[in-house]
């Protein structure tokens, strides 16, 4: 029975319909997606002899424009403190629905479901409520100042990026539960049973064994947090839409336009598609190591616990 | 021990505050689902005046234009459902064939799929909108505002982590299970989907279901791909575009929101454990 490749046509075949796929829709537009960001590709400039290469030119561009390195230090800080916010909230929760509590079962779904619910529709939702309901809630319990157009959540840059993180958390906590929940379910019962007989007060308990015993499950809930909060667009869209505008190094810009929305914008609103591209291309870079550092140190962290 | 119960109550309290803290906002969209556009602007936070309200807006969004709600709802599932089943059948078989070859080229394609997970939509994206054109006014086959197109998207997008997720999964099959079907005559396609399929169920589940939670409730790539007021929506692209045409008429707006959700939320109560699990079983590999 060592015939291990005796079956070509099988695996061609079976391979056929995904690499056709792959190629189509990864392959050639990543490709034509790295040389159009070196042309002056636009919606006139589309191919032929009006499209030519422009070397480093929408490159230089980025680097010479406010609004992107803005855009950057805001997406960096947002990821950062919607990573922190989601994990700390997932990890919480995870604890208390994995409690001997009695309607624990409801409260996991409970927590979970919002993140059913897509990030376009969820930021409507957010809009809502801090632009109706808190207002109104504030006249209710006596704080006028709630209700003035200037004071509202969305109405100001920074608190307007906090709005962006509760929608975000609100989304996004209930899934990175469930992976905490997992990993804690796995820590032997007799383990806690024995540090409690020697006298371990429950917080210490969370400390050496609980969160050791889940570093696995670290590595993965920062990746999908980080990757997530770093490509966030449709909370982005329907919540804040990049709004308000403010000043940054003397040029009016959005407050709130995240990467993503940054790369979208400069393509279909500015009309210029290879500068979108460009964006687009150093958005990749940056993501992708990022993301390899920030796996390699928590593997390496793992195996030293 | 009383001590000890005293700290359950205390953490039944607080699980049952933050339980309805989560939920508040879905409780938010329905009262005011059932108000009409001066009640909800000036009293947001009490309940309606008259429930029944909601039909009369539920109606209104249910025949407006620029939603249509039960052509973009029927476009959801037929989406979703075309992709999941392209993608756990064809990213099965992949996987099998790219486990049970040990080549070099069998190698290197499992890699280029694995490292292909880093590319985010965002650098495709662009150039993938031209391709899908050029593709068009050469062989005459529309990609975009089309079925076609949208589906070999969500395939190509889809498929490194799902083949990631099945050639896990198949690695851990024992080899003897196949050789026995081939001894009893079962030739070499039959044994994946005679023997091979049927037993990868619990890593159908979790392909299923982040796939089918990823595609069902995608904005951007059905906005370039289909784009906005076109015949072929999604509820998210119908919900912005209507949030769009009708600024700040949350009484619409939210009804919207309402009947996008309320499908999902059913779902998801009557296929929980299953969802659940699922999640699980994919994200702790």
């Amino acid at each position: 029975m060592k015939r291990k490749d005796s079956h070509p046509l099988v695996f061609w075949l079976f391979l056929a319909p995904v690499l056709f796929a792959f190629v189509m829709v990864i392959v050639i537009p990543f490709f034509l997606g790295v040389y159009y960001s070196f042309t002056n590709w636009s919606s006139s400039a589309r191919a032929g002899n009006a499209l030519r290469l422009v070397g480093l030119e929408n490159y230089v561009r980025i680097f010479n424009d406010p609004a992107f390195a803005y855009s950057f230090i805001l997406t960096a800080t947002y990821t950062v403190l919607n990573m922190l916010v989601i994990n700390v909230v997932a990890f919480a929760l995870a604890l208390l629905v994995t409690a001997k509590t009695r309607l624990r079962h409801a409260y996991r779904a409970g927590f979970f479901i919002p993140n059913l619910i897509g990030g376009l529709i969820l930021g409507y939702i957010w809009q809502f409520i801090f632009n109706n309901a808190v207002p109104s809630l504030g006249t209710l319990l006596g704080f006028a100042s709630w209700a003035d157009p200037a004071n509202l959540v969305l109405a100001r840059n920074t608190s307007a990026l906090g709005a962006l993180i509760v929608a975000g958390t609100w989304q996004y906590a209930g899934y990175i539960m469930v992976i905490y929940v997992a990993a804690i379910e796995t820590v032997p019962v007799e383990l806690h049973e024995a540090a409690q007989i020697d006298g371990a007060s429950p917080l210490r308990r969370l400390r050496v064994i609980t969160i050791p015993m889940a570093s696995q499950a670290f590595t993965i809930t920062l990746f999908l947090t980080l990757v997530q909060s770093f490509k966030q667009f449709d909370v982005n869209v329907s919540l804040t839409g990049g709004g308000p505008s403010t000043m940054f190094m003397g040029k009016p810009i959005y407050g709130t336009e995240l990467l993503a929305m940054n790369i979208y914008n400069t393509a279909f609103i500015s009309n210029d598609l290879a500068g979108g591209q460009a964006r687009a291309v150093v958005f990749f870079l940056v993501l992708a190591v990022i993301s390899l550092i920030q796996v390699s140190v928590n593997k390496k962290r793992e195996i030293e616990l | 021990m009383k001590r000890a119960r005293a700290s359950t109550v205390a953490l039944e309290v607080l699980s049952a505050v933050l339980f309805l803290v989560f939920l508040f906002p879905f409780f938010l969209v329905l009262i005011n689902s059932a108000k009409g556009s001066f009640e909800i602007t000036q009293y947001p936070m009490s309940l309606p005046t008259d429930w029944m309200n909601i039909f009369k807006n539920a109606a209104a969004i249910w025949t407006s234009v620029n939603l249509h709600y039960p052509s973009s709802f029927l476009s959801s599932i037929i989406i979703t459902a075309s992709s999941l089943v392209l993608l756990n059948l064809l990213s099965a078989q992949a996987a099998w064939v790219l486990v049970r070859t040990k080549t070099r080229t069998s190698a290197a394609i499992f890699l280029v799929f694995i490292a292909a997970m880093v590319i985010p939509f965002q650098i495709v994206m662009f150039p993938l909108l031209t391709w899908f054109r050029q593709i068009a006014a050469v062989t005459g086959i529309r990609l975009l505002r089309s079925y076609t197109g949208i589906l070999l998207a969500y395939l190509g997008f889809g498929l490194s982590m799902s083949i990631f997720m099945f050639h896990g999964f198949i690695k851990s099959i024992p080899l003897e299970l196949e050789e026995a079907a081939t001894i009893d005559g079962c030739r070499r396609h039959e044994v994946f989907y005679r023997i091979i399929f049927p037993i990868l169920k619990p890593i159908h589940a979790t392909v299923l279901v982040l796939n089918g939670i990823w595609i069902w409730n995608d904005f951007l790539l059905p906005l370039l791909v289909l784009g906005k007021g076109n015949a072929v929506m999604t509820i998210p692209l119908a919900v912005a575009n209507f949030a769009g045409a009708y600024v700040k008429q949350w009484d619409l707006i939210l009804t919207a929101i309402l009947m996008a959700m309320v499908p999902i939320i059913i779902f998801f109560l009557a296929a929980q454990k299953f969802i659940i699990k699922g999640m699980v079983a994919g994200s702790i590999k």
